[in-house]
């Protein structure tokens, strides 16, 4: 953003969230919005993770529990299928994981510099509920 | 516009608060979240009245405290509605902190503040307390003196506020009970009239524009914040004046009723001036007319309006005056009194030096007699004579106890 002088901004401490005229936005999907400099769409907030959500694909039902609980939009969900995780804005606070449903969970939580590939192959087996 | 119209006599018997209240109607406000507290009361229970059985079409949102008020006010006004409340005294200081939110976001919300003390003690009555507490918040201030001005000046406060050019928040402050409770014959408006002349809402930004997205009330720091309040104050100081001037002049056009940004009564020969505000300058003008049948050649200066402060006008309306006293009635606490210190400065840099001196009056509700300002008026004399002032820069009337009086 410029540093504008006090004569070369819109008045009022209001901010745009997209640049010009948007319609049916709800319908529009993350990468196709015209968000302006000011909206934090375009800031990463990717270096407060400390630990990251890895999403195993085959055991997902696609419940949206993830997407819906999600406190930052950070789940990628089109016509209702989990995608996968928008990791420029996950700050990694596990609630997707705590939500998810299946046995074994669909996503957990992994050191962020944990490989994907390794993870996802010693995923954990089904929980059998043996004492 | 949806609803019944009242029908007005030309002239109705009316306190400040009916007049105020009658005034919210007539622009139809469509939302007005509101604390009752005394004497300002009856104009927001008389909106809730008017609402209630039909008269307007809006919203009356009860809260819990004056900062709620404000709050609500603020969130309706930056979605888009026309907004306005009314508070006084304690509930004006529980405002003020969102005062500053509502200028800085350019919001044109009207508050009508009923002029009161501020405690402690206690005291319901009128003092300029509360309006000078709000002197450094952004809001453009104006001032009556009476219930026919406190209507007039909630038009001209929605039609300058709400100009795009302009979005700041106004105040129409009259006096507690001496205007707010005292009923006087009020020359109305007819609801088309007044519905007219203020026009309709014309949103900026607002968040109910779903097309065109905006956050409000954002933060800034030392990148940002300074530029924020510069414009701010740039706009003040610019571009408020001349539109309240225009404002007056349409309102002159449509009712013959004249308002001037500083109020010039019997100065154009005058050697002795008061400079007051509220309901003090009708009492200052009818002393300054007996003083003249006893040779002393009195005017008096009224500020319509408090903010932005009108150097200007000022300037012009006691350029010829010898010897000046400013009345603030509010008490300085450790200062000359604003007024003092405000006609000082304007005047410091003119050819005039007119002789100033200044008095603290009235707090709590206590009466300025016309025999106070006989007394002053003659001392404003004895210092034109002597060339010099006579008495102590800052002096206290009518408080008892030993005379007191600093600098």
């Amino acid at each position: 953003m410029q540093n504008n002088g006090w004569d070369e901004f819109e008045i009022g401490a209001m901010l745009r969230s997209f640049d010009g005229e948007v319609k049916d936005i709800a319908t529009t999907p993350q990468e196709d919005r015209n968000y302006s400099s000011n909206n934090s769409f375009t800031a990463s907030v990717a270096d407060w993770r400390i630990e990251k959500p890895i999403f195993n694909k085959d055991y997902c039902i696609d419940c949206q529990f993830c997407w819906i609980y999600c406190p930052d939009i950070s789940i990628i969900s089109r016509d209702k299928k989990m995608i996968g995780i928008d990791m420029d804005h996950c700050k990694g606070c596990g609630i997707c994981v705590e939500v998810c449903p299946t046995n074994p969970k669909s996503l957990l939580m992994f050191p962020e510099q944990a490989d994907e590939e390794a993870e996802l192959a010693g995923w954990p087996e089904k929980d059998k509920g043996e004492k | 516009m949806a609803f019944d119209k009242m029908e007005l006599r030309d002239v109705e018997v009316w306190d400040g608060n009916f007049a105020a209240a009658q005034a919210m109607r007539q622009v139809q406000i469509d939302v007005v979240a509101a604390y009752p507290i005394t004497p300002s009361t009856p104009i927001v229970e008389g909106y809730a009245k008017f609402l209630a059985d039909g008269y307007v079409e809006g919203e009356f949102v009860m809260v819990e405290s004056e900062h709620a008020a404000m709050s609500g006010c603020i969130g309706a006004s930056a979605a888009g509605g026309r907004v306005a409340t009314a508070t006084s005294s304690q509930g004006f200081a529980l405002m003020v902190e969102t005062l500053y939110q509502a200028s800085g976001m350019r919001l044109p919300i009207i508050l009508n503040v009923v002029n009161r003390a501020l405690a402690a003690p206690l005291n319901v009555n009128g003092d300029h307390s509360d309006m000078y507490l709000g002197r450094d918040s952004g809001w453009i201030q104006l001032d009556a003196y009476s219930p026919q001005e406190a209507y007039d000046l909630n038009f001209i406060a929605f039609r300058v506020a709400e100009d795009h050019d302009v979005r700041l928040p106004c105040m129409v402050h009259q006096d507690g009970f001496m205007t707010s409770h005292t009923a006087q014959g009020v020359n109305t408006l007819t609801d088309d009239q007044a519905y007219g002349f203020v026009g309709d809402f014309k949103p900026m930004n607002d968040m109910l524009d779903f097309d065109h997205p905006v956050t409000h009330g954002v933060q800034t720091e030392e990148d940002w914040h300074f530029e924020h309040k510069a414009r701010q104050h740039n706009d003040l100081m610019t571009k408020v004046l001349p539109k309240v001037q225009a404002a007056f002049d349409d309102f002159e056009a449509l009712t013959g009723r004249k308002y001037n940004i500083v109020e010039s009564y019997d100065m154009d020969d005058a050697d002795v001036a008061v400079i007051c505000m509220g309901t003090s300058v009708e009492t200052a003008r009818e002393v300054a007319k007996e003083m003249r049948t006893q040779g002393i050649k009195a005017g008096v200066v009224g500020l319509r309006v408090f903010r932005p402060f009108p150097f200007e006008q000022i300037k012009e309306a006691l350029k010829g005056a010898k010897a000046i006293a400013t009345l603030d009635r509010s008490s300085p606490n450790g200062a000359p009194g604003a007024l003092f210190n405000e006609i000082a400065g304007t005047l410091y840099n003119t050819e005039s030096r007119a002789l100033l001196s200044g008095y603290v009056y009235g707090l709590g509700g206590r009466d300025l007699t016309k025999q106070h300002l006989v007394d002053l008026y003659t001392e404003l004399q004895a210092n034109v004579d002597a060339g010099k002032v006579t008495t102590p820069l800052q002096q206290f009337i009518g408080v008892r106890g030993p005379k007191l009086a600093f600098l």
